[in-house]
């Protein structure tokens, strides 16, 4: 009789226990699994080789080096139609950025406004954001860009109507400030010039931003360890723009706005902003914005009114109980889905090519693509070039995430 | 409070006072409107922009509607009627109405098909959705719809539906008699005599192609909106198995299949949707066997399925993540191996949780549906921006059918977001 104190007996491996025995059953599953993926995986390679298509052409990516023999709208940077392909497809990738970037900004502050008024006690402002929110929601972006698109290009007024006609009357219309025209070839906006000293400027600007931390800093450790309580507001506003406005000064005015001007057929000068651009732009960050409006909103509401109580109770302002007690603690439940959304805006630039913005997509997978019939290798480099830039994005946004997340001893 | 002092002190009243009304200033409709809308400088002067915003909105839209007609061959005589009185050409709509619905390419005497499979979807979704107020045996009506949608929509021979459910059935009943011995075992025989099956039921079927034979509609025939619903309502359905199967890949000990999970998941999650739709459009077709050229909706509705596995699983993820330890561990203990404590234990409760987030993704995934006219597929998006704008009888009517895809669009999916919050409130069991 044995005890239950006697060790079990020292066994040989035996085939059965690959099956039953739970030590050694998940090399036999990952075995089945690794021989099953490589099964399929050839099987599709196998495929890919007996293709016609494939075989008269091959992978390679030379034709990115070829003229690319199509014009782009709008160019970042210098480009004719006789560049190469991979100049093209910079291009395109330069044109996602900017207006993923330019959306991600706005959205937000569409989001945080339309999230904050929603929990206003006014009920016509809170009715008004509910239905901007579900409507925005509920609908394709798709459609909304699509709209937009329609509504720059159809009913924007024509360029003919800043001209100045032949008889020397003034022009229908005429700029906004002097500065804005939106016609149906695009919104034109000033220019911002910079003259030979403009960096000295900018320099002076950068320097001060980096002046108003140091100023804070100093005014946290002064009330700390003094408890004085040094003013913050003014002076840094005042380092914010007195040494930029002042060195703009001196040196003559380097900055300069340039305005778009009526020339003959179009105007000259300014930025161009295509209807593509705008509704693009507009679209993803209404659209977008619609989605934060609601993260914005339960990262508020998941603070429990306690928190905010206790801090009236210690006397704080309002505005401290906003920026001390609520805030804090509401950015930890908002950032993650607000990460997720910029990840969305950037995914969605994509549909740049509904209303034919010249963005990645409609470069490298749409005219490369069709130009030089090289699907596969057109299509692995645009989805490449998402994935990278979606995992930068979230590595990025999970430090800080990580930085602002609950620290639990 | 004594009795005797109760007698002697005269002024201590023995009857209540009858409850006066509270001042004009701070009862009903006045004092809502006091705390409420004009309750401070900076609360009034939201309240006179919102009017105005509100007032503009209406001021453009009521005349629009109000005047616009609805008869009318095209748009000459919708101006004729209109006379310049600023209201909408709905004429379009009444009269695009077939097309906005089931494409131009679907016959029109055939519509009656995809009508009753719509209707149909109506008997068929409850018992998922409702789950827990119907009784069991009306999922049975789930089961076999996708069956009868297909050969509605599609048309040909019943046999091959009928094939096609029966091998399902007949693969879970050989599953539920095996499983005794293992799941892993279970799950292989199941899988064998469902392909059987359909092996010996294609021959049968093609052999009979004429029984209970509806006209045949080809897949490219389909569109508009019919489109649409098709695409979301089967991906979905595809995509929530398969989610739940990365899912469990991901949270897996085994390093193989985990680590193919987490890539598979990452790599789709980090591209957009219209890139995975390019691949189906001329990509994936590389991939096959030569000369098999399966149909584009068939390559789309692959992709997409990819495509919303991937968030499904993040969601079902956090669902089983959200679950406490203590749950693994009791099913460990009561000596559950892991398909039985997963299918018992574990997966009921994730699922539960993660439903409102699936039926999220649902929604997304609905919308993003439009993105197929890209790829020159005519759903409702792409039957307005091709044939019918395009159409001379009715160029430049964009706002009236704009607004009539709006409409769809969020009728659907605003119900299926307030069923959504619905169940939420039903599956909370914390009382809060």
């Amino acid at each position: 009789m044995t005890t239950m104190t006697d060790p079990p007996k020292a066994e040989g491996f035996r085939i059965g226990q690959l099956i039953n025995d739970t030590r050694y059953r998940s090399y036999t599953f990952q075995f089945i699994a690794i021989v099953a993926l490589i099964f399929a995986f050839s099987w599709l390679a196998y495929n890919a080789s007996q293709n016609e298509q494939l075989q008269a052409n091959g992978f390679s990516y030379e034709f990115m080096s070829a003229p690319a023999g199509y014009d782009i709208n709008q160019q970042p940077i210098s480009y004719d139609s006789q560049d190469t392909h991979l100049r093209a497809t910079v291009i395109g990738a330069i044109n996602t950025l900017i207006v993923a970037f330019l959306a991600c900004v706005t959205a937000t502050v569409f989001g945080v406004i339309a999230g904050v008024l929603r929990l206003s006690n006014n009920w016509i402002i809170s009715k008004l954001m509910a239905v901007y929110v579900e409507i925005f929601r509920n609908i394709p972006v798709l459609i909304w860009i699509i709209i937009i698109f329609t509504v720059a290009a159809n009913t924007f007024p024509p360029m003919s109507e800043f001209r100045l006609p032949r008889d020397g009357s003034d022009p229908t219309r005429t700029l906004l400030f002097g500065m804005f025209a939106a016609t149906n070839q695009g919104v034109y906006v000033p220019r911002l010039t910079l003259g030979d000293t403009g960096w000295i400027v900018i320099a002076t600007f950068l320097a001060s931003i980096a002046g108003v931390f140091g100023m804070r800093s100093f005014a946290r450790k002064k009330l700390y360890d003094e408890g004085k309580v040094v003013p913050v507001l003014w002076p840094s506003i005042a380092i914010l723009i007195v040494p930029a406005v002042l060195m703009q000064f001196i040196l003559g005015s380097p900055l300069g706005v340039e305005n778009p001007e009526m020339g003959r057929f179009s105007f000259d000068g300014g930025i161009l902003l295509r209807p593509s651009l705008i509704a693009l732009w507009f679209a993803l960050s209404i659209y977008t914005g619609a989605f934060i409006a609601e993260n914005v909103r339960a990262g508020i509401l998941a603070i429990s009114r306690g928190q905010s109580e206790a801090a009236a109770a210690l006397g704080l302002r309002p505005g401290r109980i906003m920026s001390l007690v609520v805030l804090p603690q509401a950015l930890r439940v908002i950032i993650p889905p607000l990460i997720s959304q910029y990840l969305n805006i950037t995914k969605n630039t994509s549909l740049a090519i509904a209303v034919g913005y010249m963005d990645l997509t409609a470069t490298l997978g749409g005219i490369t693509l069709n130009q030089t019939g090289r699907a596969l290798e057109c299509i692995l480099l645009l989805m490449l070039f998402y994935l990278t830039f979606s995992l930068i994005i979230s590595a990025v946004m999970n430090v800080y995430n990580n930085s602002v997340a609950l620290k639990e001893r | 409070m004594s009795e005797v002092h109760a007698h002697t002190v005269a002024f201590v009243r023995t009857s209540e006072i009858p409850a006066s009304p509270p001042p004009v200033a701070e009862a009903g409709a006045v004092k809502w409107i006091k705390d409420n809308l004009i309750s401070g400088p900076f609360n009034t002067i939201m309240t006179i922009l919102g009017i105005l915003v509100v007032a503009y909105l209406l001021a453009g839209l009521i005349p629009w509607i109000a005047n616009g007609t609805w008869t009318g061959a095209d748009i000459r005589e919708c101006r004729e009627i209109l006379q310049g009185s600023g209201g909408g050409c709905f004429a379009v709509i009444a009269e695009r109405w077939p097309q906005l619905l089931f494409g131009f390419q679907y016959p029109d005497y055939l519509r009656w098909r995809p009508t009753l499979a719509f209707v149909l979807l109506f008997l068929a979704v409850p018992p998922a959705l409702f789950v827990m107020f119907l009784p069991r045996w009306t999922l049975i009506v789930t089961a076999i719809y996708p069956f009868v949608a297909y050969w509605l929509i599609w048309g040909g021979t019943i046999l091959s539906p009928i094939v096609a459910a029966v091998g399902f059935l007949v693969g879970y009943l050989v599953f539920t008699k095996v499983e005794k011995r293992g799941f892993v075992q279970g799950l292989a025989a199941g899988i064998v005599a469902a392909v059987a099956v359909w092996w010996i039921g294609g021959v049968i079927a093609e052999e009979f192609s004429r029984v209970g034979a509806l006209e045949v509609v080809e897949s490219r025939a389909l569109g508009g909106f019919m489109l649409n619903l098709i695409l979301g309502v089967v991906c979905v359905s595809l995509s929530i198995p398969l989610g739940i199967v990365l899912a469990l890949g991901r949270q897996s000990k085994l390093p193989i299949v985990k680590g193919f999970c987490v890539v598979f998941i990452e790599f789709v999650r980090g591209v957009p949707l219209i890139t995975l739709l390019f691949v189906a459009n001329v990509v994936l077709a590389y991939f096959f066997p030569p000369n098999s050229n399966p149909d584009l909706i068939i390559r789309v509705i692959i992709m997409i399925t990819m495509f919303s596995s991937a968030y499904i699983a993040e969601v079902i993820r956090g669902g089983l993540a959200a679950l406490p330890k203590g749950q693994y561990e009791a099913g460990d203990s009561l000596g559950l191996d892991y398909p039985q404590s997963m299918r018992l234990i574990i997966l009921p409760q994730a699922l539960k949780i993660s439903i409102p987030g699936i039926v999220n993704v649902a929604v997304g995934l609905f919308k993003d549906t439009t993105l197929v006219s890209v790829i020159s597929m005519f759903d409702l998006v792409g039957m307005i921006r091709g044939p019918i704008l395009s159409s001379t009888d009715w160029t430049g009517v964009y706002w009236e059918l704009w607004a009539a895809a709006c409409v769809l669009f969020f009728i659907v999916c605003y119900g299926i977001s307030q069923y959504s919050q619905w169940l939420e409130r039903q599956l909370r069991t914390d009382h809060r």
